[in-house]
């Protein structure tokens, strides 16, 4: 334990401020969970018997918690094993369903790593032409170009509606109104997004999403994919077999993980406005709170549109990888998790623009449902602290204050 | 933990052990996302190491060669397509590459199989239940790159297949040998490198653990082409979150499977078929012939039809199947109890015990008397004539 200085409250450390790698399941999603490895433990697919069609229901009721969440039908959700899947799922399963006709792909540069693989997959060993879409210096991308890059020959426009890294919010309704002027479907990776802001698929007539549980305060291990049906999408099955899933994803469906994931959209859907009005309080206070101790200090991707649990901040003259040391407490990440054990700068910043230097000394602070405000305030004194220290060592910090242009000095080469 | 009763359909899915739930909770609590460097991830990361090392003990196989996946079914998917494409890139030259499953394979590995534009040939079974292996060894010597899949033990029979003799012939002929293992951890001893197949496909679900997990044993990484890409998990061969408490549940399912019971588990089955004999001195099991495993039990009473018992011992508490469970909504005669020889009607009439780890002699007692009552039922209402001779009434 230990106490903050000014609110002299009690936290326990390490501090977790990771929650777009990944947010704690909420306890009431664990409790729905446990009977149903014990006690209520059948096979969803067993119609002999009541074990079965006991857990068989449980699906259903998390089938329209899920769909109840984004404003679909309950026949519109397929469950699967994660959001990787569900990207896979829609990008290579439409890709391949509609291929004689139609064979490009519209995506942008700074969508999560699994939709750009999807896509670099289907571009170099199926034949599909890739377009990648750069985005602008806020993370949004650019209509006009996105209206340029699609053609009646667009299978499927995928963009993401809030990023992980930088936390923006892409404007869903119009990409889906530019993607359907040229009758390609429009996909959204909806992992960091559902459960934290409103998802309507009518009202923003989008024909597919991916969800992932464990980033909505559910369990690892299960996703879905929302699939229209009016009019409908087809796709190909990535996973075959026994034909569950309406023969879109084979595979015994996981009841526990599926109540699980059906309970944690019931909460979000109940306490999302809740959940939004305190992080966004907390966001400010942290964002407040380091910026009124430290100047240098950027804001990477929009001011606004964005997701304010996902505080994404550089800070000049100071270098990543010692800082990140010296806030070992606070658990927080330089950039995505699938890439946070590389050295390499976030492609997400640096497809912003943001200079090599800036996007090293990079970190993304997720708070979310379980953040607390002594979280918070021991978060932004271990940051001020640390920053001041690290540039007090800094000769380039020094020639700042010195008043020296650093970019007008010519470094001798070794 | 009986909610409705007794359950004797083990091989559909099993009633977690205690300890697993508990690990499972406990892992669920902990949170953490494996990839991540802070402390909350790297507890998450030791969590799914030390359950690579309990599936990998399970069937001795090396850490390396084990990738989790969300279950059997997207294992064996994963394990047959990778195989499937590199046969069709060696044998691209001869320009036959054929893919060779016995009629005896689950859903997803008929499913796998179909699912990569190369043609698919059926290899047929004996009247007892094993692959023909004279069949496939005309079929193999019809020559050109092949991959097989033959399971190490049949979800609907038990009965258990030779994986190594068939290993050794696939390999002969320069081909490559899928296993779709599900059905064999704990109720027999595996090991990967005896079995000589050259991926294993496990689940978590039919061995005590939770749902949601299951993994691809390779022999070798460079056999495997990730179905999922994107995060890199699972070195690149399986992208995605890992399942972190589903894959430490099934670790210490793993860790914890008892061929002692295995033992006690076959004392119940051997007492149910004598039991149901006595009932019906006519009945016919299927497999029984052959080795088997050690908890099921797959039997017809001509005349008297898989539902009408499924619904009978269903209403006095006693769940059972009338076949594979992703395939028992269909109306549909099992392909394969037919592939074995059995009539239609016989095998419209077959249904499947399966024991496991909770199942007790109270679960047989309970068995027999709904099922012998049943049967009384049938024969004073008259039954049609096959019944009454079956039932030796």
């Amino acid at each position: 334990m230990a106490k903050t200085p000014e609110s002299g409250r009690n936290i326990q450390l390490p501090i977790y401020m990771d929650y777009q790698a990944t947010t704690p399941t909420d306890p009431r999603v664990v409790e729905e969970m446990l009977p149903y490895f014990t006690t209520k433990f059948g096979n969803p697919h067993s119609r002999s018997h009541q074990f079965g069609w006991e857990s068989e229901e449980a699906v259903e009721i998390a089938r329209g918690q899920v769909a109840a969440l984004i404003g679909a039908s309950d026949k519109e959700i397929i469950f699967t094993s994660g959001a990787t899947e569900s990207n896979n799922l829609a990008i290579k399963g439409v890709g391949r369903f509609y291929k004689d006709k139609r064979n490009e792909i519209v995506t942008v540069v700074t969508e999560h790593k699994c939709v750009l693989d999807a896509c670099r997959h289907l571009g170099e060993e199926e034949g599909f032409k890739v377009t990648y879409l750069a985005v602008q210096p806020n993370g949004l991308i650019d209509l006009e170009h996105l209206r340029a890059a699609v053609t009646d020959k667009t299978a499927l426009v995928s963009v993401m509606a809030v990023n992980n890294e930088i936390g923006v919010i892409q404007p869903l309704k119009e990409i889906a109104a530019i993607a359907h002027e040229k009758g390609a479907f429009f996909h959204t990776d909806a992992a960091q997004a559902a459960g934290k802001i409103p998802l309507d698929v009518e009202d923003m007539h989008i024909d597919l999403m991916s969800i992932s549980g464990h980033k909505l305060y559910g369990p690892k291990g299960i996703g879905a994919l929302y699939v229209r049906r009016k009019p409908r999408v087809r796709l190909h099955a990535l996973i075959h077999g026994g034909g569950q899933e309406r023969g879109m994803r084979s595979g015994t469906v996981p009841t526990p993980l599926v109540v699980g994931l059906g309970k944690a959209c019931e909460i979000a859907k109940a306490e999302m406005a809740k959940d939004a009005e305190r992080i966004r309080m907390l966001s400010d206070r942290l964002y407040n709170g380091i910026t009124s101790q430290l100047k240098d200090v950027v804001l990477n991707g929009d001011r606004d549109h964005r997701f304010p649990g996902n505080l994404n901040l550089s800070f000049s003259y100071v270098e990543g990888e010692s800082l990140m040391m010296g806030i070992r407490d606070i658990a927080v990440s330089s950039g995505s998790a699938c890439t946070s054990a590389s050295l390499e700068p976030s492609y997400v910043l640096r497809a912003l623009g943001v200079e090599e230097e800036m996007a090293h000394t990079s970190i993304r602070f997720g708070l979310g449902r379980m953040t607390t405000e002594a979280e918070v305030d021991y978060a932004i004194d271990t940051i001020v602290k640390h920053v001041k220290k690290l540039r007090e060592m800094s000769p380039l910090w020094e020639m700042v204050q010195e008043g020296i242009d650093l970019k007008s000095i010519q470094w001798s080469e070794h | 933990m009986e909610t409705h009763g007794t359950y004797l359909d083990y091989n559909a899915t099993t009633p977690v052990k205690p300890a697993v739930a508990a690990r499972v909770a406990e892992v669920l609590a902990a949170g953490g996302n494996p990839s991540s460097v802070h402390r909350f991830g790297r507890i998450a990361r030791m969590a799914v190491d030390r359950a690579r090392e309990q599936v990998a003990e399970l069937v001795g196989a090396d850490i390396e060669q084990v990738v989790f996946t969300s279950g059997a079914t997207e294992a064996n998917t994963l394990a047959l397509r990778s195989l499937a494409k590199r046969a069709a890139a060696e044998g691209r030259a001869c320009g036959n590459v054929r893919i060779l499953i016995s009629s005896l394979e689950h859903d997803s590995v008929v499913g796998a199989a179909w699912a990569n534009d190369l043609p698919v040939e059926e290899i047929p079974a004996t009247a007892s239940g094993v692959v023909d292996l004279d069949a496939l060894r005309a079929m193999l010597a019809a020559g050109g790159k092949v991959v097989v899949a033959l399971m190490l033990a049949n979800n609907e029979t038990g009965v258990i297949q030779p994986v190594s003799e068939v290993a050794a012939l696939v390999h002969a002929a320069g081909g490559y040998l899928h296993c779709d293992a599900v059905q064999g951890p704990g109720r027999i001893a595996i090991d990967f490198d005896a079995l000589g197949a050259d991926t294993l496909a496990l689940s978590s679900h039919k061995l005590g653990g939770p749902l949601g997990a299951g993994a691809v044993v390779a022999k070798s990484a460079a056999l495997l082409s990730p179905q999922l890409v994107g995060g890199g998990q699972e070195r690149g061969l399986r992208a995605g979150t890992e399942n972190v408490p589903g894959i430490a549940g099934f670790g210490l399912a793993a860790e914890l499977v008892d061929l002692q019971n295995a033992i006690q588990i076959k004392a119940l089955r051997d007492d149910l078929e004598r039991r149901v004999k006595a009932i019906a001195p006519a009945m016919q099991f299927f497999g029984a012939t052959a080795e088997r495993l050690p908890n099921t039990s797959c039997f017809a009473l001509a005349g008297l039809d898989a539902e009408t018992q499924v619904i009978a011992l269903d209403l006095a508490g006693v769940a059972i199947s009338a076949g594979a469970a992703c395939s028992s909504g269909k109306v549909g005669v099992s392909r394969v109890l037919r592939s074995m020889g059995a009539s239609d009607s016989l095998a419209r009439s077959s249904i499947r015990i399966s024991f496991g780890w909770g199942s007790t002699a109270a679960d047989i007692d309970r068995f027999c008397a709904a099922w012998s009552a049943l049967v009384a039922r049938r024969a004073a209402r008259g039954g049609n004539e096959t019944f009454r001779i079956a039932a030796g009434q």
